[in-house]
């Protein structure tokens, strides 16, 4: 049965979610501003014969995941900016296996240790993948609330579905902010596709090793590469994902996601008092990016006003989506501050009359 | 009239190790840990219960030479990601296979807390001193004067730090049941690691904690040392900064005498 | 109707407590609900804050540009958010703690001396549980029940402070209707 609605803050929704889903093995190591996630889950495992590990590094919890991946069990890790940093070098080994894994990052600001306030600007670690080697993580970006809820069980099928690690990117203010969230049943672990790959033993078959080391010299690792691409071309093609608010008669169309999303979707409603007819593009999955239909919109409505909680990843993904055909503006927060809706609003505002005294015009 | 001879087999190729021939150097110490890693896999009855996790260095292609499943690790990463593997199948059989790079330097985090949860772990911990697959760079177990390729001038104490005994660091830790240290180099120590490493393994079998079985192994290669002078020099140097025999053992079992 | 709620004062005012009460008081009315508190190091000065918005409609951003009701239980944080209050907003204060006011005259000003009220309902220690009741009745957010609801929710598993927690907020809404 699904649950009754609960009040829980968005990193306690990820780990009752990540429960509901199937998940029974949770490794991670603290930091700010995600730790309830991991506090939820050191009690929540335990009721549900679930393992939960503190690692003694981020770098540990991550190849620990990388062993519960390889063993066949659907299991997670999070973290927050530098926290995921560390991780790179086990999500690059993960995506050379092919092993699914959930990761979450609950983005701080940076570089460094920067501070704990929200930030956007892990952007392009996350989409462009954050450590060496040629490969990718889908990336999937909830604005809160439910939608971390169902985000977080669409994140273990992805990984299941490829076989790669996929990355759920919410923000500090989302896994601090506390909204009504309707968990669905819990799935049965009986009924999720069966993994004959994973590793148990080798008993009444050949023994076999999961590895991302290829040395062949006749060109195995080249062959790898490309079938890791024909994958990635696969989940390009079927796993877009975004939303499409108010986009009609509008003048102008605001791309943003996550948390900005939220606080320019309530600058957009506050203009309508105004005058000021604005939409909102919100990609959900960053990586694919939906850039066909992001083009589409941008032929019919040629502004575009790109806002990101940093000083300008995303906007690089609209530039290609768009190019030429319409006129692109950027807003950006970095951060250590939490902007406002009134903030966004003066900037769709002179992006409308073109006065140019907030955001800037990106050349193409 | 035909005299019928029975033909008794004495000696073959364990269970546990594919019919592939290895990448070592002639006088490396690997063959031999593989072959009584094998054999006590074989004789225990444990190869299809088995997944173990080779190191990056020397051995990261060990799965090319054991037969049963086995999963890559990141550089040092083996105790954690054989942590996984163990917490997902507590009923399966876990081992991870260490150089002493891979355990002792950039995974010495790792090991000494998977070693300190005591997890049901049987790690085989080759200590050769020197970096085998990257070309002879000085190892954190690299004797005092011993000579690396990043080391040219021997190490210095004062300078790169002493060579580190993980072993008898580990034997504090309280989730740690069994630590002894072997050497690949004579029969009488070859056999007493095979012992150890049963040993090693029955501890995971009844539950008891973490285990480690250290082996001195000879790189003639990286030693730059003909194949004989190698395996003397493991006996008569390098266990002086390295003592053979049992570091720590609270298993409670007795040893058959 | 959307209602936009900063919470603020010194760490053991029970602030965030009021923020709790309010979103669980919200949510059991039916409406949709999203709590910010602020966190991390400022938590850890002695200062907090949470902004609670209430709307009947689904809310887009937790964050507020400006509130439509302040309450402050210091000085502070009077001085901290006064500014941002919205033209015709409510603030409300704990005379209790302070005698300033805010300078600003487009606003409506409730000081609510909510450590006299709450000695009368029972105890000194449910000054917050009165400011709750006298904001939710005076902004009409909750009602009584809605607002006992809420604070029973809010403290699942202490049932020991049901009760006089109860009288404090009953003494709140009394007040917010008689100024007294």
């Amino acid at each position: 049965m699904p649950s009754e609605k609960m009040l829980m803050n968005g990193s306690q929704t990820v780990g009752e979610a990540a429960v509901r889903a199937g998940c029974r093995y949770y490794f991670g190591y603290p930091i700010t501003p995600q730790n309830e996630l991991p506090e939820y889950l050191s009690a929540r495992m335990p009721e549900v014969g679930g393992t939960f590990i503190q690692g003694e590094s981020e770098v540990a919890s991550i190849n620990m995941v990388l062993g519960a991946s390889v063993a066949g069990a659907r299991t997670m890790t999070s973290s927050s900016s530098p926290g995921i940093s560390l991780k790179q070098e086990g999500i690059s080994y993960m995506a050379g296996m092919e092993l699914p894994a959930v990761i979450v990052n609950m983005m701080r600001g940076g570089p460094g240790l920067g501070n704990i306030a929200p930030s956007a600007a892990d952007y392009f670690q996350a989409t462009r993948g954050g450590a060496h080697g040629d490969y990718r993580t889908p990336v999937l970006a909830p604005a809160g609330g439910q939608e971390l809820v169902d985000l977080t069980f669409e994140a273990f099928d992805l990984a299941d579905k490829y076989r790669n690690p996929v990355m759920l990117l919410g923000d500090g203010l989302m896994g601090q902010v506390m909204e009504p969230v309707v968990f669905p049943d819990f799935i049965d672990l009986k009924d999720l596709p069966e993994k004959d790959w994973a590793l148990r033993g080798c008993k009444g078959r050949e023994a076999r090793a999961i590895f991302s080391m290829i040395l062949g010299q006749q060109g195995e690792l080249y062959r790898h590469n490309l079938d890791l691409q024909k994958k990635y071309d696969r989940i390009t093609a079927e796993e877009q994902r975004w939303e499409t608010k108010y986009a009609e008669d509008a003048e102008l169309i605001v791309v943003a996601y996550g948390t900005a999303a939220r606080i320019a979707e309530s600058a957009i409603e506050d203009l309508k008092a105004e005058g000021i007819n604005a939409g909102l593009f919100r990609p959900i999955s960053l990586w694919p990016f939906p850039l066909p239909a992001l083009r589409e919109l941008s032929k019919e409505i040629p502004k575009v006003a790109v806002f990101e909680l940093c000083l300008g990843q995303m906007v690089e993904d609209v530039i290609l989506s768009v190019g030429e055909r319409a006129e692109i503006y950027f807003h950006g927060v970095p951060g250590g501050l939490i902007p406002t809706p009134a903030e966004v609003a003066e900037f769709l505002r002179s992006t409308v009359k073109g006065d140019g005294k907030v955001g800037r015009r990106m050349e193409v | 009239m035909s005299t019928e001879i029975e033909y008794k087999k004495v000696f073959g190729r364990p269970e546990s190790l594919k019919d592939n021939p290895t990448h070592y150097c002639p006088g490396c110490g690997h063959s031999i840990a593989h072959r009584l890693v094998a054999e006590c896999l074989d004789e225990m009855g444990l190869r299809e219960d088995t997944i173990g996790v080779p190191p990056v260095g020397c051995a990261v292609l060990a799965y090319n030479y054991f037969n049963f499943d086995m999963v890559e690790a990141p550089h040092g990463r083996a105790l954690a990601v054989a942590t996984g593997v163990k917490r997902v199948h507590p009923d399966k059989f876990v081992l991870t296979y260490q150089g002493d790079g891979d355990l002792a330097a950039i995974g010495a985090a790792e090991t000494i807390h998977a070693a300190n949860r005591g997890e049901r772990i049987s790690a085989i911990f080759i200590n050769n001193a020197i970096y085998g697959m990257t070309g002879g760079q000085m190892a954190p177990t690299t004797l005092l004067g011993q000579n690396a390729t990043t080391a040219p001038r021997g190490r210095d104490a004062r300078l790169h730090g002493q060579p580190i005994d993980i072993s008898s660091m580990l034997a504090i830790c309280g989730g740690v049941v069994f630590v002894e240290r072997c050497a690949l180099t004579t029969i009488k120590q070859i056999r007493k690691a095979k012992k150890a490493i049963k040993k090693s393994f029955q501890c995971q079998l009844d539950d008891l904690g973490f285990s480690l079985v250290e082996l001195l192994s000879p790189c003639p290669t990286n030693w730059k040392m003909p194949v004989k002078a190698a395996w003397d020099w493991v006996n008569e140097e390098m266990v002086k900064t390295y003592p053979l025999g049992l570091i720590k053992d609270t298993t409670g079992y007795e040893d058959k005498k | 109707m959307i209602t936009r709620t900063i919470f603020a004062g010194f760490g053991g005012q029970g602030v965030l407590l009021m923020g709790y009460v309010l979103t669980h008081g919200a949510m059991h009315k039916g409406l949709d609900v999203t709590y910010f508190p602020s966190y991390g190091a400022e938590m850890r000065g002695g200062t907090a804050n949470c902004t609670v918005t209430v709307s009947d409609k689904k809310i887009a951003s937790p964050v507020a540009s400006n509130p439509d009701i302040l309450v402050a239980m210091n000085y502070p944080s009077l001085e901290k958010f006064e500014s941002t209050v919205v033209e015709g907003g409510t603030v409300f204060l704990n005379s209790s703690l302070f005698e300033e006011r805010p300078s600003r005259d487009n606003i409506d000003v409730v000081p609510v001396p909510i450590i006299d009220l709450a000695r009368e309902a029972g105890s000194e220690r449910g000054g917050n549980m009165v400011m709750i009741g006298t904001v939710c009745a005076k902004a009409g957010l909750l009602s009584l029940e809605e607002t006992i609801k809420g604070m029973e929710a809010a403290l699942k598993g202490k049932e020991k402070f049901f009760k006089a927690n109860q009288k404090a907020i009953e003494r709140g809404f009394a007040f917010a209707a008689d100024g007294k």
